[in-house]
C-alpha cells in the first residue's frame, strides 16, 4: 500500500452556514426534538410567568394591604398571598411537565442522531475513515452528542426560561412605571449586548482548551498504546516530559478561560447594584412627585433580580450553546461527508450465488490530490481461478485488492463481477459473495468463538470446530487452554499476530464467500502452518475464485495464475512456470525469494 | 443502600479534604473570596432594608427628600454590590485555578504510573479505560472543587442571613429558620435520588464510547464482512439505554428543580403574611419586611451550591476510585542498581544467557518451559518455531518487558533484574513485528530522544532500507507521521522501527519477525546490510525465512515451549524432523505440486 502521507481529514464540519442553519439541520435530523414543541412552549410560558408572582405579591401587600386607603387591610393580604401561593404551585407543576418533555424529546432525538452518525461512519470509505483519527470519529458519536444534550437540558432550558422571564418581568415593570422600566433597560441593555463580545472571547479561549485536550490525550495515549515501545527503548522520561508539557499547556489554557468567565460572571452583580441604586434615587424622586407608589417601587427591586441571573449565566449559556453548535456541526459533518463508496442499496443489483468472474477494464486509481498509484489495469479473472498477486511494496497490490472488493472505487475504468459494475451491486449481496481478509487480523474483545462467528452469526459450535479443523488448525485450537472460549483481549492482543491472522482467516472462511481475497493474510504465520493453510484453502476453494496478495512467492507457485505489479502497473500475468521462463520482473522476484527461502 | 451512600459521602468528603490539602493557598483564597461574597449578599439586603426605612418610606410619606440622603443610599447600594462582585471574581477564578491544577497534578501522577507499571499490568487493562482514567476520571474526581468554595461561602452567608433576620424580627427569622433547612433537606433528597441515576448514565456513556472505539478500530473487518447493520444495532442498543438513563436523570431534575425554586418563594409569601400583620400592629418597620423578603429572594439560588457539591460527590468518588486504583497499583518490575558497559559499541557485543526460563500467561499452560540458552558475544542466533510457540514471549523477555516466571535472563552474566532502570534499554534493542510509531517526525521516531546527528539517523535508515521512502516524504526527516503511523505501510513502519534500533548501536539486537511486512528483495538487502555493517551486536532474530535464518551462526528450534534442537541450519535440517518440516514447507510444497502437476500431465 502506498502512503497517504499529507492527507488531511476528509470529514466535513459544515463550517459554512450560520449557527442557525446548523440548528435547523440538526433538528431536521432529530425530528423527535421538535415533536409536541408547542405544548412544551405553552408549559414554559406558564412556568416563567410564575416568576413574577412574588414581586407582584410584594407590591400588592405594600400598596393594597399595608397602605390601603382605609388603613392596613390584613384580610386582603391573606387572600392575595394565598392566591399567589396557588400560582407558585401551578408554576411548579408546569415546570415539571416542561422539563420532562424537554428531556424526553431531546434524548430521543439525540439517540437517533448518534446512531445515524455511527452508521454513517461505517458507510464512509476506508480511505475517508483513514484520514481521520479513530478517537475523533468516536468523539463525534459520543462526547460531541453529549455536549448537545447537556446544552439542551441545562443551557437551553435556562435560555428558554430566561428569555421568558425577561419578557414577563418587563411587562410587569412597564405596568408599574414606564420611567423605571426604561431606566432598568438602559442599564442592562449594554450588558446584554456585551454578552456576545464576552462570549466570543470566551469561546476562542475554550477552543484553545479543546485543542489542548486533544494534544494531551494524544500524549497520554503514547504511554498506554505504546507501552511496549516505551519500555523496550526506556524512553519513559521523554514520554513523561511530553505528557507533562501537554498537561501543563492544557491547564494554562483552561485557567485563562476561567479568568474571562469569572470576570464576565460578576459584571451582572455590578450592573444590578447600579440599577438598584438608580431605582432608589429615581423611584424616590418619582414617588415624591406622586408618579409611583411605594409598593411598586419596592417591587422593582425584586423584579431586577430576575435580570441578574440571565446576565450571570448568559455567557456560560452562550458558550455552551456554541459548544453544542460546534458539536452538532461535527456530528452533522459526518452525515454530510458523502459516502464516497456508496451502497446502491435497493437500487442495486443482487448477484446470484455461485462462482465469480472478475474483469478490470482500464482501471486507474489515484488518492485524492495524490499521484496515480494504479495505472490502466486491464485484466480478467475467470471463475474458479486462483490468482496470486505479487510485487514490491508500493507496487499497487493492495490497491488492486481494495478495488476488487470495492473498498475503494476506481478513478477511471470499471471493475466488473459477473459482468456487473461493482458500483451497481448492493452491498448486502457484495459482502456476502466477496470477502477480503486484511493483513492485520483485527479481533473484537470477546471469545474466540464470538470472533469466528462474526461473519456468520448463526454458526453453531460444531460448524466453528469443523471450519477450524478443515483449515488444519485443530492442533492449534487444542493448544489453547480455553479452546473456543478463549478470550482474545482488546483487538485480539492476547493472541500473537500470527494467531490473530489464523482467526481472521477462519472467520472469513466461515462466512463462505464466492470470491475470497487475502491481502497478505498469513504474513505472520510460520511456513508449515502457512502451507497447511494454503492447501486447506485450495481444497476448499475449488469451485471458488480466490485472489491472494502474496507475500511469500510459494503462494504464487501454487496459483493458477500470477499477476505481477510494478510501480502501479500490471506488468506481467500468467502461470508461474511461464513467467519464470519469461525472465522478466517475476523471474527476478522469484529468484530472490528462492535464494532467501531455500 | 444507606451504608453505601454514607460511604460515598465520607469518601467524597475525603476527596475534598485531599484537594484542599493539595492546593491550600489557591483554594483558601477562593473560599475567602466566597465568604466575602456571602457576607456582601446579606449586607446588600440589609442596606435595602435600611434605605427603605430611612430614605424611601419617609420620602413617600412626606413627599420630599434630600439629595444627601439619596446619594448616601445610592453609594451604600453600589459599594455592597462592588464588594459582592469582587468576591465572586475571586471565588470563581481561584476555584477554577485550583480545579485545573488538581487535574494537571493527578494526570501527571496517573501517566507516571502508566510509564512505571509493568507491561503485564497494561495487558490487564484496556486502552480506552486507561485513557479515561487519565482524562475523564481525573476530571470527575475534582469536578466538585469548582463549586466547593461557593458552597463554603454560602455557609457563611446563611449564618449572617439568620443573624440579620433575627435582628430584623424574630418571627420573620422563624420563616428563614424553616425555609433554609427545608431547602437544604430537599437538596439532600434530590442528590440522593439523582446520584445513582447519574452514575448509571455515566457508566453507559463509557460503555457507548467503548463500543464505538472498538467498532471504528475494526472498521475494515466490519466492512469486509458486511456487518455494518449488526454493528449499528450493537451501538443503538447501548445508545438506547443511555437515552433512557438520561431521561431518568431528567425526570428527577425536572421534579426537584422547580420545587427548590418554589420553596424560597413560598417563604417570601409567608414573610408577607406574618410581616404585614407585624407592620400593621406597629411592631415592625416596613423596611425590615422588605429586607427579609429580599434576603430570601437573593439567597435562594446560592443555597443550592451546597447541592452542587453534594451532587457531584458520587461521580467524583467513582472517578477517584478508578484514579486511585491506578495510583495504588503495584508490581513494577523491581530494578537493581548495576549497569553494563554502555551501548554505542563501547562494550562490544553482549553475552546472552537464558537459564531454565519458564513463562506462562495462564496458570498451568506454560508457553516457555525450562529454556536454556547461551549466546556467545557477536553471534547471531535465529529462533525458529511454529506460530504460537512462544517466540515473541521469548523476545520480550530479552528486553525485560516481562520477567520470566522461573529462571533468569543473563546479560554478560548479570541477571536482568539486577540492572538499574534503563540499563537494559541502553544495551538491548527489540524490534517488534508490529511496531508502535509515535505521532511525531521521522527523525524523532528514529532517535526517540537520543541526541544523534542527522547523519547517524540517515545511516540507520539506509541500513534498514528506509532511506528511500523517507527521502520521498514531504520534509524528509522532518516529515510528521500521523497517528500510529497510519500514513505508512506495514513494511515502511517496520523499516522505521528497525532504524530506531540500529541507530542505538545496541550490544544485543532482538528482531521479532521484524521484517515480515517487507518484500523479500528489500529484506534481502536489509539482511545483507546487517551482515556487512559489522554491527557491534549479538543478534537474536525470530524468523521463518530461510535467508534470515541463513544469516544466523546458529539456529535454536523451539517446540512446545522448549528448545528442542540447536545447531547450524544444516545440522538441524539433518537432526530435527520438526525443524525440517517447518523450514522446508515451501520446498516440499513446491516439489509435491510439481509432482502432482506431472502426474496430471502424464495421465491420458
Amino acid at each position: 500500500m502506498s502512503a497517504v502521507a499529507g492527507q488531511g481529514s476528509r470529514l466535513g464540519e459544515v463550517r459554512s452556514g450560520s449557527a442557525w442553519a446548523t440548528f435547523r439541520r440538526g433538528l431536521a435530523l432529530s425530528p423527535e426534538i421538535t415533536q409536541g414543541l408547542t405544548v412544551t412552549l405553552l408549559l414554559a410560558l406558564v412556568a416563567t410567568a410564575g416568576r413574577v408572582v412574588v414581586p407582584i405579591a410584594v407590591q400588592q401587600t405594600i400598596d393594597d394591604g399595608l397602605n390601603a386607603p382605609g388603613g392596613a387591610d390584613l384580610g386582603y393580604v391573606r387572600w392575595m398571598v394565598g392566591l399567589a401561593g396557588v400560582g407558585v404551585l401551578v408554576t411548579v407543576v408546569a415546570a415539571y411537565l416542561m422539563n420532562r418533555r424537554i428531556f424526553k424529546a431531546s434524548e430521543a432525538g439525540l439517540a437517533t442522531l448518534r446512531t445515524k452518525a455511527f452508521r454513517h461512519v461505517h458507510d464512509l470509505s476506508v480511505l475517508t475513515q483513514d484520514t481521520e483519527r479513530r478517537g475523533s470519529l468516536v468523539s463525534r458519536v459520543t462526547s460531541d452528542v453529549d455536549t448537545i444534550s447537556q446544552f439542551v437540558q441545562w443551557g437551553g432550558l435556562i435560555l428558554l426560561v430566561s428569555v421568558g422571564q425577561l419578557i414577563i418581568a418587563t411587562i410587569v415593570m412597564a405596568v408599574y412605571s414606564w420611567q423605571l422600566t426604561l431606566l432598568v433597560w438602559v442599564c442592562f441593555l449594554p450588558l446584554f449586548l456585551a454578552l456576545r463580545t464576552f462570549q466570543r472571547m470566551l469561546s476562542s479561549a475554550y477552543m484553545v482548551v479543546r485543542e489542548r485536550v486533544g494534544g494531551m490525550l494524544g500524549a497520554i495515549s503514547e504511554s498506554v498504546v505504546g507501552a511496549q515501545a516505551v519500555r523496550a527503548y526506556a524512553i519513559e522520561g521523554r514520554t513523561q516530559q511530553r505528557i507533562d508539557d501537554a498537561v501543563e499547556s492544557h491547564r494554562a489554557a483552561a485557567s485563562r478561560a476561567q479568568r474571562l468567565a469569572a470576570t464576565a460572571f460578576s459584571t451582572g452583580e455590578v450592573v444590578a447594584g447600579l440599577v438598584n441604586a438608580a431605582i432608589v434615587v429615581v423611584g424616590v424622586l418619582l414617588g415624591v412627585a406622586g408618579d409611583i407608589t411605594l409598593g411598586r417601587m419596592v417591587a422593582f427591586l425584586f423584579l431586577v433580580t430576575l435580570f441578574v441571573a440571565p446576565v450571570q449565566v448568559g455567557t456560560e449559556v452562550l458558550s455552551e450553546a456554541q459548544n453544542a453548535i460546534a458539536g452538532w456541526r461535527r456530528v452533522l459533518g459526518i452525515l454530510d461527508t458523502p459516502a464516497d463508496v456508496a451502497d446502491p442499496a435497493e437500487h442495486g443489483v443482487k448477484l446470484p450465488r455461485g462462482p465469480i468472474d472478475v474483469r478490470f477494464e482500464c482501471v486507474s486509481y489515484a488518492y485524492p490530490d495524490g499521484p496515480t498509484v494504479l495505472h490502466e489495469v486491464d485484466v480478467a479473472i475467470a471463475r474458479h481461478t486462483r490468482v496470486a498477486v505479487v510485487g514490491e511494496t508500493g507496487s499497487g497490490k493492495t490497491t488492486f485488492a481494495k478495488l476488487l472488493t470495492r473498498l475503494m472505487d476506481p478513478v477511471r475504468g470499471r471493475v466488473l463481477v459477473d459482468g456487473t459494475d461493482l458500483r451497481e451491486v448492493r452491498f448486502a449481496s457484495l459482502r456476502e459473495r466477496v470477502v477480503m481478509v486484511p493483513q492485520e487480523g483485527f479481533l473484537f474483545d470477546d471469545t474466540l468463538a464470538a470472533n469466528l462467528r462474526y461473519g456468520k452469526p448463526e454458526a453453531t459450535d460444531e460448524e466453528l470446530l469443523l471450519a477450524v479443523t478443515e483449515l488444519g488448525l485443530g492442533d492449534w485450537l487444542d493448544s489453547l487452554a480455553y479452546g473456543l472460549e478463549t478470550p482474545v483481549g482488546q483487538r485480539g492482543e492476547s493472541l500473537s499476530a500470527g494467531e490473530r491472522q489464523l482467526v481472521a482467516l477462519a472467520r472469513a472462511y466461515l462466512a463462505d464467500p464466492d470470491l475470497l481475497v487475502l491481502d497478505e493474510a498469513t504474513s505472520a504465520v510460520d511456513p508449515a502452518t502457512e502451507v497447511r493453510l494454503a492447501r486447506a484453502l485450495e481444497g476448499i476453494s475449488r469451485g471458488r475464485t480466490s485472489v491472494t496478495i502474496a507475500h511469500r512467492l510459494s503462494t504464487a507457485e501454487a496459483a493458477d495464475e500470477v499477476f505481477v505489479f510494478d510501480r502501479g502497473r500490471l506488468v506481467e500475468s500468467g502461470p508461474h512456470a511461464e513467467l519464470v521462463e519469461k525472465g522478466g520482473v517475476y523471474a527476478a522476484l522469484h529468484a530472490a525469494w528462492v535464494s532467501q527461502s531455500r | 443502600m444507606r451504608d453505601e451512600r454514607q460511604a460515598t459521602l465520607r469518601e467524597g468528603i475525603r476527596i475534598l479534604v485531599r484537594a484542599m490539602r493539595d492546593e491550600p493557598v489557591i483554594l483558601g483564597i477562593a473560599v475567602a473570596g466566597s465568604a466575602v461574597y456571602g457576607f456582601a449578599t446579606v449586607a446588600a439586603a440589609e442596606v435595602i432594608g435600611r434605605v427603605t426605612d430611612r430614605v424611601v418610606v419617609p420620602a413617600f410619606r412626606d413627599g420630599e427628600t434630600t439629595t444627601g440622603a439619596l446619594a448616601l443610599a445610592a453609594l451604600a447600594i453600589i459599594v455592597t454590590a462592588l464588594v459582592k462582585a469582587g468576591g465572586i471574581v475571586v471565588r470563581r477564578y481561584f476555584a477554577g485555578l485550583g480545579q485545573y491544577r488538581l487535574n494537571a497534578r493527578y494526570r501527571r501522577q496517573v501517566s507516571r504510573q502508566y510509564l512505571r507499571l509493568p507491561l503485564s499490568w497494561h495487558h490487564q487493562h484496556s486502552t480506552g479505560k486507561l485513557l479515561s482514567n487519565a482524562n475523564a476520571d481525573v476530571e470527575a474526581s475534582f469536578w466538585p472543587i469548582a463549586p466547593l468554595p461557593f458552597a463554603l461561602g454560602v455557609v457563611v452567608m446563611l449564618v449572617f442571613a439568620l443573624i440579620s433576620m433575627f435582628l430584623a424580627d424574630p418571627w420573620l427569622a422563624l420563616v428563614g429558620a424553616l425555609v433554609f433547612p427545608a431547602i437544604l433537606l430537599l437538596n439532600f433528597v434530590y442528590q440522593r435520588r439523582l446520584s445513582p441515576l447519574a452514575t448509571r448514565a455515566q457508566a453507559l456513556r463509557a460503555e457507548l464510547s467503548g463500543v464505538a472505539h472498538e467498532s471504528f478500530d475494526g472498521a475494515m473487518v466490519v466492512k469486509a464482512l458486511g456487518r455494518e447493520a449488526a454493528e449499528t444495532a450493537r451501538f443503538a442498543k447501548v445508545a438506547g439505554q443511555l437515552r433512557d438513563a438520561n431521561a431518568a436523570v431528567g425526570r428527577v431534575r425536572g421534579a426537584f428543580d422547580p420545587m427548590l425554586e418554589a420553596l424560597p418563594n413560598l417563604g417570601v409569601l409567608a414573610v408577607l403574611i406574618i410581616g404585614s400583620a407585624r407592620v400593621a400592629d406597629g411592631s415592625l418597620a416596613a423596611g425590615s419586611l422588605v429586607q427579609v423578603a429580599y434576603l430570601l429572594t437573593v439567597t435562594a439560588f446560592p443555597i443550592r451550591a451546597i447541592g452542587f457539591v453534594l451532587g457531584e460527590l458520587p461521580r467524583a468518588t467513582v472517578g477517584w476510585r478508578r484514579v486511585q486504583a491506578v495510583l495504588d497499583a503495584t508490581g513494577a518490575l523491581p530494578h537493581g542498581s548495576e549497569r553494563l558497559a554502555g551501548g554505542d559499541g563501547d562494550g562490544g557485543p553482549a553475552r546472552l544467557g537464558l537459564d531454565d526460563v519458564g513463562y506462562s500467561y495462564v496458570e498451568g499452560t506454560p508457553v516457555l518451559d525450562g529454556v536454556h540458552l547461551d549466546v556467545e558475544p557477536g553471534r547471531t542466533v535465529a529462533v525458529v518455531g511454529s506460530t504460537g510457540s512462544g517466540k515473541s514471549t521469548l523476545a520480550s523477555l530479552l528486553v525485560r518487558l516481562v520477567d520470566p516466571g522461573t529462571g533468569a535472563i543473563l546479560l554478560d552474566g548479570t541477571d536482568l533484574r539486577r540492572l538499574a532502570p534503563g540499563a537494559v534499554a541502553d544495551v538491548v534493542s527489540l524490534v517488534f513485528q508490529q511496531p508502535f510509531i509515535f505521532e511525531d517526525t521521522v527523525r524523532d521516531n528514529v532517535a526517540l530522544g537520543l541526541p544523534v546527528p542527522d547523519d547517524d539517523v540517515w545511516a540507520a535508515l539506509r541500513l534498514a532500507q528506509g532511506d528511500r521512502f523517507v527521502h520521498e516524504l514531504d520534509g524528509g526527516l522532518d516529515a510528521r507521521i500521523g497517528e500510529r503511523g497510519a500514513t505508512l505501510s506495514g513494511g515502511q513502519r517496520q523499516r522505521l522501527a528497525l532504524a530506531r534500533a540500529l541507530v542505538r548501536r545496541p550490544r544485543l539486537l532482538v528482531l521479532d519477525d521484524a521484517t515480515s511486512a517487507v518484500d523479500p528483495e528489500v529484506e534481502r538487502r536489509i539482511l545483507a546490510g546487517l551482515r556487512d555493517a559489522a554491527l557491534p551486536s549479538t543478534v537474536v532474530v525470530v524468523a521463518y525465512r530461510r535467508a534470515t535464518i541463513a544469516l544466523a551462526d546458529e539456529v535454536v528450534y523451539v517446540e512446545d515451549g522448549r528448545v528442542s534442537a540447536r545447531g547450524t541450519h544444516t545440522e538441524l535440517l539433518d537432526r530435527s524432523p520438526g525443524y525440517r518440516d517447518l523450514i522446508t514447507a515451501y520446498e516440499r510444497d513446491a516439489v509435491e505440486r510439481a509432482m502432482a502437476g506431472a502426474d496430471k500431465e502424464n495421465r491420458p
